[in-house]
């Protein structure tokens, strides 16, 4: 929160190339239902992530939106992970 | 499952959701079934007086009564509240700040909220739209607070607004006067419901002048029951005592009232009234003192009883005391087995297990039920088929006897083979708790194998654990399967076993298998093999002298071991005396369908904890926790049964070097010393070239240290030289089982430099270290740097340094170890119940995902071979 200062021309940065932001994509409809039926769960139980977030931002996905992130681990290999996109108040 | 019909048969509501409201005096008064009027407790014949604390109305605490409102007993009736009418109304003590800012932020005058209408209405929407957010809403509450409360001028009746000041604990003023609780109630009263409702009060939860009590609600006797001591007399419980004296003040209250009293009198018993009322809520406000007991104790009224680690939520529902248990000194006995744990007699006849009689126990069953409760085996108790428990003593063994049939419960002693679990504290792994197979011994300590020790961090300085006996058939089946020592020896931390062979049971089986030509009688060889179990010798001898059969320590150890293949490397290299190869051949171990064909055995094959004990996770991928367990046994048994046979022992001699080796130390360090009084000069002198990026004064000192390193570092490497091979101290630290090379030398070469946080010792008097030194002095010894070595002896300035870091050390870990603590405790707390699914995520107790598979890859690492699923192909059973 040091400086919030938003300048006009902020330069685009195309956060996905650094190694440190995993591999991710919003979940079409057919894919959230699918995804939804297959763990038996409504959104709230989802792990979540804010619309403030940066990888929210670039992918522009909505309020409600399932993302699917691919995680590479050192230990664990390859595996995926879902965030729900939440408004300001858990909805 | 007797518990719930009970509770059912009073409850007739299940809780579906709570609201946390104000209690109205309305309200009050309809929830109650009593008005309490009386002090007086009980009457001349001791019975409770109509209209008392005790009023009979208010539920039932002597057993065998029923009660006045709901004819319930002393289990099924819940208790009835009663009320008191307050002469005068007094301030609840936990709604002071609110009361407060209600005086400060609303018109003294019309009642309304110090802001304009237009401004309201806007605060109102903002607050319904945070809804449930109760950070939110806490912002917006505060923010409205801070703007109201300094207004001079109410805006919607123009009326001057002063300011009202909160003289701590309990008293308002305004323009130096003081606000009665009767003034208060009148300015709430005025309050709007919308207003309310921005400071905190919505008019669902209540109205603000229920925050001045004018009506005091009477807890239920079963929430404060009397005791009746064995005098007869009765002894009332704190809450009742309090109450008393509410109940006395406020009729004295009254009577002056209404006699029309001087209004000082009337004043100091409202106050005397505020007082009873508030310490009755809390006993521990600042600046009102605690009301007292007759002995001078503090009461313990209602707050106390829920706060705090004594208080309810700690004590009573997060922690429960239990039955079937037992704790005592723990200490250490090598023949039981790992799985094993040692009852004392005393305490085998204490604790029970449910038997159920049947026509094929019946006899066994007959047996302990006339032994009696004092031999052993026998049983304390019978449960009849209808439920009843009845004590067997000497006079009422015969009927019990003649009684017992199937379908009884008999509670017999603890016995060889039962299920217990075993903990010690603190419990921060699941490995903290396992169940072991009772075994009754003499005396009156707990005993455990050593190589049980590692997992509960126990040693036997003085140790306590405790002992749990499962009851149901449920509980044991579950603790024999899930929570057995042999199911819990691979810790879930890296997928390694933790147990393992300890301290001299590794030195023994390294110096059995250390050399491939230590050759043993065969009747050595018998009695060693007796020792760990094994009553097989070799197959083929491997020499043969003056008629007697020689066998090799690794043909022994061979015979312990079950058919597995292995390959490994042990610590070191057991040809050479200063291997330095760090690929040395014979480093390798090989086993070869259980045969021990090259190496030797140490810390890192057998030993517990990661990254050893590779030969026992391999015997796990192969045979399973319990061969495992039983290899480990008979390991540490061949270990002491070697030794013992053998001698062994460690001394000060160990720490002897010859005169050669002291030699070369002292001119190592003259080396270094020559060195660094040369750096000094330069340093001096100014000649001193710094290093890039650093000062002349730390390039200095970065030269120092390294030079008092290099010596160092020789004098390791001399000590090492020069220690004779059989040098027993040497041995433990090159198989691992206990020492360090490092451990030798501080004692026999030279301390070396002491540190104290991450570098030289720098602080003490001025310039200086101790006076012992000239100003300025950077040299060694004044840095800190021990010369000498332990055995050698330090001198004075040495010995103070070494103080200075022993102290510092000790301070350290005692304030690291509570706070490490309390971090677990938080991660444990937050953790807790996590759970994996059936559909293998994993989720809290509100079925919210926190990971889709456990771990990123579904691996249970107890389960795994050091994290990894796989198990080499020529290990899998065919």
């Amino acid at each position: 929160m040091a400086s919030k200062k938003s300048t006009k021309e902020e330069k685009p940065i195309d956060i996905f190339k650094s190694k440190l932001v995993p591999e991710c994509r919003v979940l079409s409809e057919d894919e959230q239902r699918e995804f939804m039926e297959k763990y038996n769960i409504s959104k709230r139980q989802l792990p979540l992530i804010l619309p403030s977030d940066p990888v929210v931002k670039a992918l522009e996905a909505k309020v409600g939106d399932i993302i699917e992130f691919t995680r590479k681990n050192k230990i664990a290999g390859l595996s995926k992970y879902y965030r729900v996109v939440v408004g300001g108040i858990r909805g | 499952m007797i518990i719930n019909e009970e509770v059912n048969k009073i409850a007739k509501n299940k809780i579906d959701s709570i609201e946390f409201k104000m209690l109205s005096p309305k309200l009050i008064k309809k929830m109650s079934v009593v008005k309490v009027v009386t002090p007086e407790l009980y009457d001349a014949d001791g019975y409770p007086v109509d209209g008392s604390l005790m009023d009979l109305r208010m539920g039932v605490i002597d057993p065998g009564l029923r009660c006045r409102t709901c004819g319930g007993k002393v289990n099924e009736c819940p208790g009835h509240f009663g009320y008191i009418e307050l002469a005068r109304p007094v301030f609840h003590i936990r709604y002071i700040p609110l009361v407060y800012s209600f005086l400060r932020s609303t018109c003294s005058e019309c009642g309304r909220l110090l802001l304009p209408q237009a401004d309201i209405d806007k605060w109102l929407e903002k607050l319904r739209d945070a809804k449930g957010d109760a950070r939110v809403r806490a912002g917006i509450l505060k923010e409205i607070l801070n703007k109201t409360k300094l207004i001079k001028k109410c805006p919607h009746c123009g009326a001057k607004q002063e300011r009202v000041k909160l003289v701590k604990p309990y008293t308002f003023t305004e323009k130096n006067k003081k606000l009665t609780p009767i003034d208060v109630l009148e300015r709430l009263k005025k309050v709007p419901d919308t207003d309310s409702e921005l400071l905190g009060i919505s008019p669902a939860a209540g109205r603000p002048e229920w925050m001045v009590l004018t009506v005091l609600p009477v807890p239920p006797v079963s929430m404060r029951p009397s005791i009746t001591l064995e005098s007869g007399e009765r002894s009332e419980d704190d809450l009742t005592h309090k109450l008393s004296d509410i109940v006395r003040t406020n009729q004295r209250l009254y009577e002056n009232l209404s006699a029309g009293a001087p209004e000082i009198i009337v004043e100091d018993l409202w106050d005397l009234l505020q007082y009873h009322v508030t310490t009755f809520f809390a006993n521990n406000i600042a600046q009102v003192p605690p009301a007292r007991h007759r002995s001078g104790r503090p009461l313990k009224t209602l707050a106390e009883r829920i706060k705090g680690k004594e208080g309810r939520f700690r004590r009573n529902l997060a922690g429960k005391r239990v039955n079937f248990s037992a704790r005592t000194v723990i200490s250490p006995d090598s023949k039981l087995a790992v799985d094993e744990v040692g009852v004392p007699l005393v305490i085998a006849k204490e604790l029970t297990v449910p038997e159920r009689v049947t026509e094929w126990n019946l006899k066994q069953m007959k047996e302990y039920v006339k032994n009696g409760p004092d031999k052993y085996p026998s049983a304390n108790y019978v449960i009849t088929p209808d439920g009843k428990r009845r004590v067997i003593s000497d006079e009422t063994r015969e009927t019990i006897l003649e009684e017992l049939a199937p379908g009884f419960i008999v509670e017999r002693h603890l016995k060889d083979g039962d299920i217990a679990l075993f903990n010690r504290q603190p419990s921060l792994h699941r490995m903290s708790i396992m169940a072991h197979k009772v075994r009754v011994l003499p005396f009156k300590t707990f005993r455990l194998n050593l190589s049980a020790t590692p997992p509960y961090n126990a040693d036997f300085d003085g140790d306590e654990m405790n002992l749990h006996v499962p009851q149901t058939e449920e509980a044991r089946a579950e603790a024999e399967i899930l929570v057995s020592v042999a199911s819990n020896m691979v810790t879930p931390r890296y997928g390694l076993p933790i147990i393992g062979a300890i301290q001299d049971q590794i030195t023994g089986n390294y110096l059995l298998t250390k050399d491939e030509d230590n050759l043993i009688s065969q009747e050595d060889a018998a009695f060693l093999l007796a020792q760990a179990g094994v009553s097989e010798l070799p197959k083929k001898s491997a020499a043969k002298k003056n008629g007697v059969k020689y066998y090799t320590g690794r043909q022994i150890f061979s015979m312990i071991l079950p058919n597995v293949n292995y390959r490994g490397r042990s610590k070191n290299c057991p040809k050479h005396p200063h291997c330095k190869d760090p690929n040395c051949k014979y480093a390798q171990v090989i086993i070869e369908k259980g045969e021990l064909k090259q190496g030797v055995i140490d810390v890192n094959a057998i030993g517990p904890e990661a990254p050893k004990g590779k030969l026992i996770q391999a015997i796990i991928n192969k045979y399973g926790h319990k061969e495992a367990i039983d290899f480990i046994q008979r390991a540490s048994l061949l270990g002491i049964a070697y030794l013992q046979m053998i001698g062994f022992t460690t001394s000060v001699t160990d720490t002897d070097l010859p005169s050669d080796a002291v030699k070369e130390i002292k001119e190592a360090f003259d080396f270094a010393e020559k060195n660094i009084d040369k750096f000094i000069s330069e340093f001096e002198e100014g000649k001193m070239r710094a290093y890039p990026g650093r000062t002349v004064r730390e390039t200095l000192e970065f030269k120092i240290i390294e030079a008092i390193n290099r010596a160092r570092n020789k004098t390791g490497r001399i000590v090492e030289r020069y220690l004779k091979q059989n040098n027993s101290t040497l041995i433990m630290a090159q198989s691992g089982a206990r020492g360090s090379l490092l451990n030798l030398s501080l004692m026999s070469a030279s301390v070396g430099q002491l540190s104290l946080r991450g570098t030289r010792i720098r602080r003490g008097y001025r310039n200086r270290t101790l006076s012992h030194f000239k100003w300025g002095d950077v040299g060694p010894a004044a840095g800190g740097f021990v010369r000498h070595s332990y055995k050698g002896g330090l001198n004075p300035t040495e010995f103070f340094f070494n103080a200075i870091t022993g102290r510092d050390t000790i301070m350290d870990t005692s304030m690291r170890t509570p706070k490490s603590g309390y971090l677990q405790r938080r991660l444990v707390n937050a953790l807790q119940d996590l759970k994996v699914e059936y559909d293998r995520t994993v989720r809290d107790a509100s079925g919210r995902i926190v990971q889709f598979v456990y771990g990123g890859d579904g691996i249970d690492v107890s389960k795994s071979d050091n994290g990894k699923l796989l198990i080499p192909k020529e290990d899998v059973l065919k």
